[in-house]
């Protein structure tokens, strides 16, 4: 009788222990699910997984486009009937569109798990089955246009340096050119040489992971921390430039020795007046300036599709006046990728909103049939509609009247900013030019650098104009 | 037509894994698992569905011969197993058996895929064990001593388990088995029924203070053994079923913390003595970083499962044997990848539905021995899936443990095997007890006259029958 009490008694204690046991087989098939939802592509992306040559020996890989239609990169068989992939535009495209033939890059490695793997019909599958042809691969229809690209590949010429050219309403990369550049079609022969002869480190796509003195473009950011801290005053700001600026054992000169004289912001920003920006940084607070330039991603990992570096500021609460001398005007330890200079560039010209920079706008199966569409999405908010509206109109001004004039009279009007980033002690320079266009009702951010070319308003800004040129033929 | 066959065939075997998987999950909205016949003949369709499906795949895209040989083998086992069964014992419980069979085609099928030679071994260690376990439920349900056999089991237990500590060999760091005349022994597999059974035995007694630490020392003794031999899956197995059964048999939260707590200050102690404990927490925290050594086993393991994604690669289409011991520790993993996570998933509500099983048998029990038998089975049975499934796939560190009935393992596959069939054996029982009980409570309507005793023990009756509906409904 005893016994019988007892084992009515721990029905609950057994239910109990029977609902814990039920309760994590839940989870643990949800953490299942989750993962096999999440991770599927990168688990076949991964080097180390070897079923990616399972799938190519099905498959031969899908083809990449530009928006307007031209190939970039397919698989064709050569003489002897081997698949080998080719890269049409040669160096045109080589950064951006990558390699898959000596591990992966670019849009190669982004887009993979969709080019080796086939949505065609199950009927078209089996009839390539059993007539032994592989299935293609899915295609990529990338955001890349080709005219912009040519343009941007053209008007570089020989100089070293990256043009980025996007589109702010969406975040969609028209041209991305980064040189020195290489011919992925001989990736395969080339490659000890190239990794042997890495000085010009011609397989490094500068456009996201090159990081440069922003030099004078860095005006953005402290102008915007300017307006910031007066909001309501900040048009009343004056200055006399008298060519130099003395703080401590430093001096800071204007660009070329120039004197600009009595300069209101405006001035002082559309002819990139050091002097007076030292002025201006130096009553800034550090503390906030840290924060505004943490809102526009200085030292954060930007999280786009595809790897990029990260940019640096070294501005603090802590710092010294030296340190903030150098930094106000982006020399010193300050750093930027042309990807993160054309994102801050791309929000100013979309009222303060960022829209994600992305390279792929849909994957297709051979039949024609989506797979799968890239959307647009926003990044964030880098600043306020104001804060924009305020830098928008000081941008125009270095069109109309400043350090970019000679992009004014092409028929379209731009805004934007110059930079020559000296980069050594004898006064070499990177010459910069980020902007967007139409300066009223903007279509289109660009950031071009050209490197050890001299001042941006000489270099950056005519290649700028003919990348302009091709976007509004 | 065979391509098209082939292509398709995972979508289907997935279909019909679902139907089994819900055929098993509606047992239990009948309230006497011995109804719904047809129910049981559906699920024995779909495993034969499945056996066919998959060892076709296999033979066409291998054009080997022996798929169709062990198809063959394989089904004529099944039925045996199913039809013999039924026939001797005709109160068993469906479910269980046919659950048992849909594992051990599923294991095969992989087995078979991945390694043909194991795959064979593993056939034969099948229908030995089969006979063996035809004996099991005799001995339960009319051996009446086997409830007082306490310190026999533990003594059963012990010695063996000792033994491998002396004259173990040594897998992975860890001494597991030994050998004697070429057959090996895993005896902390086989252990685990003698020690299930001196629990029910001992707690069933009652559970006093010194009875408790007397078992306790008891398990401890297990449990220390197999720490000794670095054998740590298996005395978390151990562990976990003393402390849940003591729980069950004494109602007493206490205890319950107490063994919580010593769990924690042991495993932060197996942390820092032994090293293969810290790189499994080291692979199991960073596998990315530590891919090439440390984290090789379980980021194939991952590989497999995320590249098989929802459907699967297609059985004989991916390349499961990347991951190390994938037949043995990790065979969950390529079963994802061949047949998708969809099937695995099922496969994990099938095995869940044999610890519910499990657990209803315990409920129905009358007599403690056999309620705390059946529950410590259960708890030991689904602890082992939970650690060898869970490391699979990251949810917990890899312990190295192997996935009863399906993976490749003699010592595994005996013991697993025994236990469904103690199991049966207890059913039988409940189901004896309970129809005893029906009888009675025929009678007590039909008469005038009762003593207040009777009128007594039906209340707590009819009070432990509401509590088995309330489980019914959940």
């Amino acid at each position: 009788m005893k016994s019988r009490m007892n084992s009515s008694a721990n029905n609950g204690k057994i239910i109990g222990v029977m609902l814990f046991v039920v309760g994590i087989f839940a989870s643990m098939m949800v953490y299942l699910g989750y993962f096999v939802a999440t991770n599927e592509q990168d688990m076949i992306n991964n080097s180390y997984n070897h079923r990616q040559e399972l799938i190519l020996a099905k498959n031969y890989r899908g083809s990449i486009y530009s928006s307007d239609g031209q190939i970039l990169a397919q698989t064709a068989l050569n003489s002897k009937g081997e698949e080998v992939r080719y890269y049409p535009y040669e160096n045109m495209f080589s950064h951006v569109v990558g390699f898959s033939t000596h591990g992966r890059t670019g849009i190669e490695d982004f887009a993979n798990y969709y080019l080796i793997n086939s949505d065609i019909s199950l009927i078209n599958k089996v009839e390539n089955t059993t007539a032994g042809r592989k299935n293609p691969g899915n295609n990529a229809y990338t955001t890349l246009n080709y005219d912009i690209q040519q343009a941007a590949y053209q008007a570089m010429g020989i100089y070293e340096g990256a043009v980025i050219v996007t589109e702010v309403s969406t975040g969609k990369i028209l041209a991305m050119v980064s040189k020195p550049d290489f011919d992925p079609n001989t990736v395969v022969e080339m490659w000890d040489k190239w990794v042997e002869n890495d000085e010009s480190s011609i397989l490094l796509n500068r456009v996201t992971t090159g990081l440069y003195p922003p030099g004078s473009t860095f005006k953005i950011m402290s102008t915007l921390e300017y307006i910031k801290e007066h909001k309501n005053e900040y048009q009343n700001y004056t200055y006399t430039c008298r060519g130099s600026y003395k703080k401590g054992d430093m001096t800071i000169h204007c660009y070329h020795n120039s004197v600009h004289n009595r300069v209101n912001l405006t001035k002082s920003f559309a002819k990139s007046c050091n002097t007076s920006f030292v002025n201006l940084a130096m009553g800034l607070d550090r503390d906030s300036f840290s924060d505004t330039l943490d809102k526009l991603l200085f030292g954060k990992n930007l999280s786009l599709d595809f790897s990029t570096a990260v940019s640096k500021t070294p501005i603090n609460a802590q710092m010294s006046d030296e340190e903030m001398l150098q930094a106000s005007i982006g020399q010193g330890t300050v750093q930027i990728t042309p990807i993160h200079l054309n994102m801050i560039t791309s929000a100013i010209a979309n009222d303060g909103l960022l829209m994600k920079p992305y390279l792929v706008d849909r994957i297709e199966s051979a039949d024609g049939d989506l797979v799968h569409a890239y959307k647009a999405k926003e990044y964030g908010r880098l600043m306020s509609e104001e804060e924009s509206a305020a830098l928008q109109v000081l941008m125009k001004e270095v069109v109309e009247n400043g350090t970019a004039n000679r992009m004014k009279g092409y028929g379209y009007t731009v805004a934007g900013k110059t930079g020559s980033a000296e980069y050594n002690s004898l006064g070499d320079s990177h010459a910069w030019f980020t902007g967007f266009a139409p300066a009223e009702e903007p279509e289109i951010a660009i950031t071009v650098i050209i490197e050890s070319a001299g001042a941006g308003g000489d270099y950056a800004v005519p290649i700028a104009r003919r990348v302009l040129d091709a976007y509004f033929k | 037509m065979q391509q098209f066959l082939v292509e398709v065939s995972k979508y289907i075997l997935a279909l019909c894994m679902a139907f089994y998987t819900l055929d098993s999950l509606l047992v239990f909205a009948n309230r006497n698992e011995q109804e719904g016949g047809f129910l049981y003949v559906r699920q024995a369709f779909w495993i034969f569905v499945i056996q066919l499906g998959s060892f076709y795949n296999l033979a066409v895209l291998s054009r080997d011969w022996m798929y169709v040989y062990m198809y063959l083998a394989m089904q004529v086992l099944l039925v045996l197993i199913l039809c013999v069964t039924s026939i001797v014992y005709q109160k068993i419980n469906r479910l269980l058996l046919n659950n048992m069979c849909m594992l051990l085609g599923i294991g095969m099928i992989m087995i078979a895929r991945l390694n043909m030679d194991k795959a064979v071994k593993q056939f034969k260690i099948i229908a030995i064990s089969y006979v063996i376990c035809m004996l099991v439920p005799i001995i339960i349900t009319k051996c009446k001593f086997i409830s007082k056999l306490t310190w026999g089991y533990a003594l059963i237990g012990l010695i063996p388990l000792s033994m491998v500590l002396v004259l173990g060999e040594t897998t992975l760091g860890s001494k597991l088995s030994f050998t004697i005349q070429g057959i090996t022994f895993q005896p902390s597999e086989m252990v685990k029924v003698m020690f299930v059974l001196f629990l029910a035995a001992s707690l069933s007694k009652g559970t006093t203070i010194g009875r408790v630490l007397l078992t306790g020392a008891v398990a401890a003794a297990h449990v220390g053994v197999l720490v000794l031999s670095r054998d740590l899956g298996s005395a978390l197995i151990f562990f976990v079923a003393f402390l849940l059964v003591l729980f069950v048999a004494s109602g007493s939260y206490l205890y319950l913390i107490i063994g919580l707590v010593a769990a924690s200050g042991a495993s932060v102690f197996a942390y820092h003595m032994f090293t293969h404990v810290k790189i499994r927490i080291l692979a199991w925290t960073n596998p990315w970083t530590y891919i090439d050594n440390q984290g090789y086993q379980i980021t194939q393991s991952l590989f497999a499962i995320g590249s098989g994604s929802w459907f699967g690669m297609g059985l004989y289409q991916g390349v499961p044997d990347d991951i190390p011991y994938v037949e043995e520790d990790f065979i969950f993993s390529s079963i994802c990848e061949e047949f998708g996570t969809l099937f695995g998933m099922c496969l994990l509500l099938v095995i869940l539905s044999c610890f519910l099983m499990m657990i209803k048998i315990a409920l129905k029990c009358k007599t403690p021995f056999y309620r705390y038998a059946a529950f410590g089975f259960g708890i030991v049975y689904i602890f082992q899936i939970f650690l060898t499934v869970g490391g699979g796939i990251r949810f917990i560190p890899i312990t190295g443990v192997t996935l009863p009935l399906v993976s490749y393992g003699g010592s595994s596959m005996v013991t697993t095997m025994i236990m469904f069939f103690v199991l049966q054996g207890i059913y039988m029982v409940a189901v004896k007890e309970g129809d005893k009980f029906h009888a009675g409570k025929e009678n007590f309507k039909h008469r005038k006259n009762r003593t207040e005793k009777t009128n007594e023990s039906l209340e707590e009756r009819e009070d432990f029958d509401e509590k088995q509906d309330e489980f019914i409904s959940e």
